[in-house]
Formats: C-alpha cells, structure tokens, sequence
C-alpha cells in the first residue's frame, strides 16, 4: 500500500515537473536577439488603447474579453507565464505562432500593431 | 429536372448567405490580403468562417459584357489548415445567367514556424462548366476568346479539373510579397497548363489608432498583382497567353465586413483589354464551436 502511493506521488510529481519543462520550453525556443527586444511603446497610454482595440479583432474570439481564455483549451492571457516573459518574447511567439496548438501567426499584422497588444497585455497583467 | 431544382436550391442557400453577410453584426473581422488571384500564407483563423464574393466584370473582344461572382465558403479547419468551397455563377448581357460550378480547395502550411519564404500547398479539385468567368486564375493559353463564346455553347463543355499551387510568401516590414506557381490538369485527356500569380501590398499606415475609425490610414492596404498564363505541357510558351497587372485596394469596414476592389489591364492582345474586380467579404468568428464546443485553439495557444 505504501510502495503504491510512493509511485503515484512520484508519478505526479514527474508530471509536474514535465508540464512546467514543456511551458517555459516555449520561451527557451525564443532566439537571444528576439528576448532581449523592448517593446519601443512602452509607456505610451495610447499604445495601449489602439492595442485594446487591436485584442478585440483580433484576439477576444478566442482568449475571451477579460483575456482570461476559457479555462481548458484557449489559455488565459493574465498569467505569471506571460508576466515572466519579457517583450522580446511575446512579439516573437505572436509573429510565430504556434500552428501545431491552434494558435495561428500574427505575423501579417505590421510590427508596430504587435508591440501596441503587448502594451495592452502588460497593462492588463 | 433533379438538376434544376438543385440549383434553385443553391440560388437560395446564395441569397440566404449574402443576406446573413450583409445583416449580422456579430463577428470579427476578416484578415487576409486584398489579392484577388494571387494567395499570400495567410490562413483561416481556426473555427472561423469567411465568406467572401469575389466579382469580375470585363467585357471579351466580339463578346457582350459580362459579371462573374465567386462565392467563397473559407473555413479554417486548423490553425495550418484551411478549406474552402466556391460557387461560381455569371450573367453574360445579351445572353443569359447561370451557375457555373464549384470548386473545392485546401491549403496547407507545412512549416510549423514563420519564416523568411513561407510555403504553402494548395490543392483543388473543380467541377466547373466552360462558360466560367470568374477568372480566378489565368493557366495555359486562356484567353479573351474563351470568354466570348455564347453561354448556350460554353455551357455544354464540362471541366473537371484538378489545380495544384505552391505559394511562397513573406512578410517583411509591413509588405507582403507572395509568388504562386500553378499548374492546372483537366481530368480528360488534356495537358498540364501552367500559370503565375505574384503580388505585394502593404497597409498605408503601420500603427493602429487609438480610437475606433473607418477612414484611418491602417483600414487601408494598397498593393498590386501580376497575373498570366505560361502555356502548357504541348506549349511550353508565352505565345498566346493573357497577362494582367492590376492595382489592389483593400478596405476594413465596420462589422467585419472588407472590401476590395482591383482594376485589371491586360498586357498582351488575347488578354482581355481591363477587367474589374469587386470584392465583399465577412468573416464569422468560431462557428466550429456552434457544433462542437471548444474547437480551434488547443492546449498551449499564447499563454
């Protein structure tokens, strides 16, 4: 009975610690060059605004208006994940999306749009 | 008979969807380029549904003028996966209206990450009749004569083809610059016709507005594209084949609704001399999850 519980403790811990290897994995994928950028609006309200708006066409369908997803499959956009990755990285991972898990690439949206969600991102954070 | 009510059936579903486009208010707003024959590596957003009406109105040498609508049904069924279905219709002055046909496409991206050059796959299968005009693509020796022969004739030439593109496009600051490569097979025994498609456009103005506007310069993409057939696997030439320059603009209007509209200008005598193109598309957000739930977007996304 004890040996059993151990291996299921052990299990879940692995699991864990699996899950938490392939999350940040996705920031480690960024390229150097691309974690170190600044996001060049920061601290311009009105960046964050034209972004507000620029989340609703964009964004809202799937990661819902209060940008918290829906609990299962479309992630919430106020999370430590996304607080802990610099600019650098959320422009990188909206330029590439992530096909492969529904997330399409944003990258026909002009630069200057992607740096003005972030904005809006951080001020939602 | 079976075939005339299906196709008073199909003039109905046509009418009921241009209807929905034009009444709904609730649904986002539609992504892709003004291009009109030329596909950039813009897919679907996955769930969404696009419908879009792309219109030519030309008029051949020694034909009447003519309109031809395209009705286009874009699904995305993944986030690198995007099916679409066309219902093809005309009306020749003169002559008469009628539905053309449709095609079924799918195209797909296979890298999974953006890069420089992004390929996509595009494969279609039409079953289309040969009084057609929507000019979707240029292959082979198309040209203006095929576009003068008497509905009453064309109708009777049936086309079952298949059409394979390779799409190259990039995007680089604020442009997009896409090449098609296209080679069309008529089922029967015919040859492989080739064609071409290129295009750039670019928004008039990177940086979003604050407010909410239709007439601010981001809601406007300008660009042009270039278009034309390259002959076939029994003429591998450029004798005989049309080419086409055309302007593009593109509009973002309120309620997700897009238009564009491109002039056309044929360079070569079998093209047509100007051709005009209108374009009217709506986009509806995650109609998958109408059906099933949560469907789209899986585990992982961008948190």
């Amino acid at each position: 009975m004890m040996r059993r519980s151990l291996a299921v403790v052990l299990i879940m811990l692995s699991a864990a610690v699996a899950v938490g290897a392939v999350s940040s994995a996705r920031w480690e994928r960024v390229p150097a060059k691309d974690h170190v950028r600044i996001n060049p609006l920061t601290g311009q309200p009105e960046a964050a605004m034209a972004g507000a708006l620029l989340y609703r066409e964009h964004c809202e369908q799937c990661h819902k208006a209060n940008a918290r997803g829906d609990g299962h499959k479309r992630p919430s956009l106020r999370s430590e994940r996304l607080r802990a990755a610099s600019d650098g990285d959320i422009e990188w991972f909206l330029r590439q999306g992530d096909l492969g898990h529904g997330m399409p690439s944003w990258s026909s949206l002009p630069e200057a749009q992607r740096w003005q969600v972030i904005a809006y991102l951080r001020s939602i954070q | 008979m079976l075939s005339i009510l299906f196709k008073k059936a199909l003039d109905r579903a046509c009418w009921l969807a241009v209807c929905a486009t034009t009444l709904i208010s609730a649904a986002g707003r539609a992504q892709d380029k003004p291009y009109f024959v030329t596909y950039s590596h813009d897919l679907e957003e996955p769930g969404n549904l696009e419908i879009e009406t792309k219109t030519a109105l030309g008029r051949p040498y020694g034909g009447d003028n003519f309109g031809a609508t395209a009705m286009e049904l874009e699904y995305g069924t993944r986030a690198w996966w995007t099916t679409e279905l066309y219902l093809d219709g005309q009306a020749t002055g003169g002559d008469s209206t009628l539905f053309t046909g449709w095609r079924l496409e799918n195209r797909i991206r296979p890298l999974m990450r953006d890069h420089a050059i992004n390929p996509v796959f595009y494969v279609e299968y039409e079953n289309t009749s040969g009084a057609d005009k929507t000019i979707l693509e240029v292959t082979g020796h198309d040209g203006q004569a095929d576009l003068a022969e008497p509905n009453g004739e064309a109708r009777k030439e049936h086309q079952h083809e298949a059409e394979l593109k390779l799409i190259l496009s990039s995007n680089v600051r604020d442009w997009n610059i896409s090449e098609n490569f296209i080679s069309e097979k008529d089922l029967s025994h015919a040859p492989w016709e080739f064609g071409y498609a290129v295009g750039a456009t670019r928004p008039l103005r990177s940086a979003a507005s604050s407010r909410e506007c239709t007439f601010c310069a981001e809601k406007f993409i300008a660009g042009f594209e270039g278009y034309g057939g390259l002959g076939d696997t029994f003429a591998l030439t450029m004798r005989d084949t049309s080419h086409y320059v055309a302007p593009l603009v593109g509009w973002q209007l309120p309620k997700g609704v897009r238009f564009s509209f491109s002039p056309g200008f044929g360079l070569t005598s079998t093209s047509l001399t100007r051709v005009y193109r209108v374009g009217l598309a709506y986009e509806f957000n995650q109609i998958g999850g109408w059906f099933h739930g949560s469907h789209g977007v899986t585990e992982g996304g961008a948190e």
